[in-house]
């Protein structure tokens, strides 16, 4: 595992080699790997985000719901969820599932750990857009005698969206830049690939000087785009 | 064998525990980085100067477009080449105080737009002079806006101390993972660790709420209309779920 | 006159006018909203100034209050002039320091009200009797008394704007901005906001001022029967231009110009 102590190591070795120049051969020769590495990030991002918006939806109707204890329970769960940092659910699910017989490879890991923790604020988004939706659309539907599957599938779900769906956008970036956490439960996303190459080389500025430049060049167009849609949409 | 276990993380949980106050530390470092930051940025780009406006928001643009975790291990690594000595700490809360104000700043940005252009105009009308106009009139009106989105950052900061770990800072996040692998047994360590970090939340929501009230009373607000708005009813009805 | 690349030269300016403005043009963008009005208000003179939406006419108020700042043209308010100095013979453009001397003598009241509504009535009141005139604070607190009793509100000092009234908060605005002794007041279609029941006790308010004080009035109104009551010259404003001017029995009564008696028929059919 790439855990503290190799970070630690390394940062011991280098600093004694004083290298302020910047190698431009090097930091290309970086991109295959760090481009590996970039697609672990996207399938981490992807399968975390389908995740974090199903559950979410599941957390937010049953806390609608008022069951009278299981709706208690998920607000906890969802607050504690929030409270607590990613960091330690990462570590208690990849070191926990092993001593229950579940041998699932780190990606897999870090995707639920992903998608648990956005879906609980994933499942906020949800029940804000729902409770935003006009006491008078459920009273419409009602006299129009639509069936209840109907009311919500077609009525108030749609409208619930409107509101939730920019939110949504900005998680599935947020997760995108948070998916380098997965690098300390050895996941070979993009910044565990910098840092890789960084112990293996001595030289960590241009792998991270990349690693953090591509973070940037695919968030902040995704960025752009989400806000001029928001805007087109006229989304609250 | 569980027994054998218990009884050594209990001769772990004081180190453990040493590790709340450091987390602290960082937290409060943290926080107070994010609203200096987030005031100087979010009132740049409310500037009307395009030359402060710019690069003010290039700056914010670039500090929250890069994952803050790349920018940890970038400041960490990188900064000692460029001749910056930092100490962990100091370079860990300035990644996290600059991020977060990074995304604060909007908060800010928001909360001024939020006031009626026609408060600044009735005191341009009445010859205030701009600082009593900001001090007096705008600020108090922006001030309580902010409260609800700073405890959430309180709380983001929090969490984001556990990332500090990975840096070398012995805050709790890391004594959990040195006595995680000390002990070889994940789940109670880590359980423990989560809820020590989940009773801090509350008390620091705790906090934001009683801040949230004396901030209440210096803005001068009454809160006839608010406690109202908050009891207000679901407006998903009874039926939505009984087919 | 203007120089041809729109420097103001200055005028020697009628002795008696108040409040002047000479050749102003207000642009924004490619919209020009005012067209070299040239508009003198002299020391107690009430105008009123009646127009369709758009016209410019709030524009007016706006830049006799320092709010904008013209395209073209100068401003001149009690002897100064509001974003120009004048160094030997030519006027200089200055900034916002001199627009801030010429503004003390003119207050003005908001179809908006904008009172600040963290503050009491008495509060908003007396804020800027301390700050601006460096009154003692129980000098304002007598003085905020005195102009809320006059407005009414005697009863309601210690309200904030959102337990009060529309009219209750517009006749506080009123009060404050009376507070500061302006020699031109303006008001800027201040019942255009309110239901129709509480227009007369703002309007009363006003009609009272008119009467009972030396006060230069600049007002921007619909409500035609009141303008006609008290004003003592009417202007008709659209699309950027004085349509017509004259006293209100001609103006309301019997308009010489077309675009007027347009305007006048289609009001006063509601």
């Amino acid at each position: 595992m790439a855990g503290r102590r190799s970070y630690g190591a390394a940062a011991a070795t280098i600093s004694g080699a004083m290298t302020l120049e910047w190698d431009w051969g090097f930091a290309l020769q970086t991109l295959p790997t760090l481009l590996r590495g970039l697609v672990f990030t996207l399938e981490a991002t992807f399968y975390g985000s389908l995740l974090a918006f199903t559950l979410g939806l599941v957390w937010a109707l049953a806390r609608l719901a008022e069951v009278p204890v299981a709706s208690q329970l998920i607000r906890l769960w969802v607050e504690f969820i929030r409270g607590t940092p990613l960091l330690i659910q990462l570590y208690f699910l990849f070191f926990i599932f092993p001593t229950y017989g579940v041998t699932l490879p780190a990606l897999e890991t870090g995707v639920i750990g992903l998608g648990l923790y956005y879906s609980a604020y994933a499942s906020e988004v949800y029940r804000a857009g729902i409770e935003g939706v006009p006491r008078g659309q459920w009273e419409a539907s009602l006299a129009l005698g639509l069936p209840l599957h109907r009311v919500w599938g077609r009525i108030v779900l749609p409208q619930a969206m409107r509101f939730a769906i920019p939110v949504l956008g900005n998680f599935v970036i947020s997760m995108f830049k948070e998916s380098a956490i997965l690098s300390t439960i050895s996941v070979l996303e993009l910044i565990g690939q910098a840092n890789i190459i960084g112990a293996e080389t001595a030289r960590y500025v241009e792998p991270l000087t990349m690693a953090a430049l591509i973070f940037l060049i695919i968030s902040y167009p995704a960025a752009r785009l989400l806000r001029l849609l928001e805007a087109r949409t006229g989304a609250v | 064998m569980t027994d054998q276990v218990s009884r050594t993380l209990q001769d772990y949980l004081p180190l453990l525990f040493q590790g709340v106050p450091v987390t602290l530390e960082a937290t409060l470092a943290s926080i107070t980085l994010v609203v200096i930051a987030g005031f100087v940025f979010g009132l740049g780009r409310s500037s009307k100067s395009p030359f402060l406006r710019w690069p003010v928001g290039l700056v914010v643009e670039v500090l929250r477009g890069s994952s803050a975790i790349a920018q940890l291990f970038w400041a960490f690594y990188v900064l000692p080449f460029f001749g910056v000595e930092l100490s962990p700490f100091v370079a860990g809360v300035m990644v996290l105080g600059l991020n977060g104000g990074a995304y604060f700043s909007e908060v800010v940005r928001a909360a001024f737009a939020a006031v009626p252009k026609g408060q600044t105009e009735a005191a341009i009308a009445l010859n205030l002079s701009s600082w009593f106009r900001l001090r007096r009139v705008i600020l108090p009106q922006a001030l309580p806006l902010m409260i609800p989105p700073f405890g959430n950052a309180l709380i983001d900061m929090l969490k984001f101390t556990a990332l500090l770990s990975l840096v070398t800072i012995q805050e709790l996040a890391y004594r959990a993972d040195a006595i995680r692998s000390v002990l070889a047994e994940a789940g109670p360590v880590y359980g423990i660790t989560l809820l020590i970090y989940f009773a801090m939340a509350l008390a620091l929501s705790v906090m934001v709420q009683a801040l949230e009230r004396l901030v209440d009373r210096w803005a001068g607000r009454t809160h006839a209309g608010d406690s109202a708005k908050r009891r207000a009813a679901s407006s998903v009805p009874r039926w939505a779920f009984r087919p | 006159m203007p120089s041809e690349n729109g420097t103001p030269q200055p005028v020697n300016m009628p002795g008696d006018a108040l409040m002047a403005m000479r050749d102003v043009t207000m642009r924004f963008g490619s919209r020009t909203v005012i067209d070299s009005l040239d508009l003198n208000v002299t020391a107690g003179e009430k105008l009123a100034i009646i127009g369709p939406s758009g016209s410019g006419k709030t524009t007016i108020l706006r830049l006799a209050m320092g709010l904008e700042r013209p395209t073209g043209g100068w401003i001149r308010i009690d002897g100064r002039y509001l974003w120009h100095v004048q160094r030997n013979e030519a006027l200089v453009p200055a900034g916002d320091r001199q627009a801030r001397r010429a503004r003390r003598a003119v207050g003005m009241v908001f179809q908006q009200f904008n009172l600040f509504p963290h503050m009491t009535a008495l509060q908003n009141v007396t804020e800027p009797l301390v700050h601006v005139l460096r009154m003692r604070r129980n000098e304002a607190h007598e003085r905020a008394n005195d102009l809320l009793s006059r407005v009414g509100l005697a009863t309601h000092l210690e309200h904030r704007p959102a337990q009060l009234s529309g009219g209750q908060q517009q006749r506080v605005a009123i009060a404050r901005s009376l507070a500061l002794r302006p020699k031109l007041m303006l008001f800027d279609e201040v019942t255009s906001a309110l239901d129709p029941e509480l227009v007369g006790e703002v309007l009363n308010v006003i009609r009272d001022l008119a009467h009972t004080t030396s006060m230069a009035m600049m007002i921007v109104t619909h409500e035609i029967t009141f303008a006609a009551d008290i004003a003592d010259r009417v202007i008709m404003f659209d699309q950027g231009r004085i349509v017509e001017e004259g006293e209100p029995k001609v103006v309301l009564r019997e308009p010489q110009s077309q675009r007027t008696k347009q305007f006048l028929k289609a009001i006063l059919e509601r």
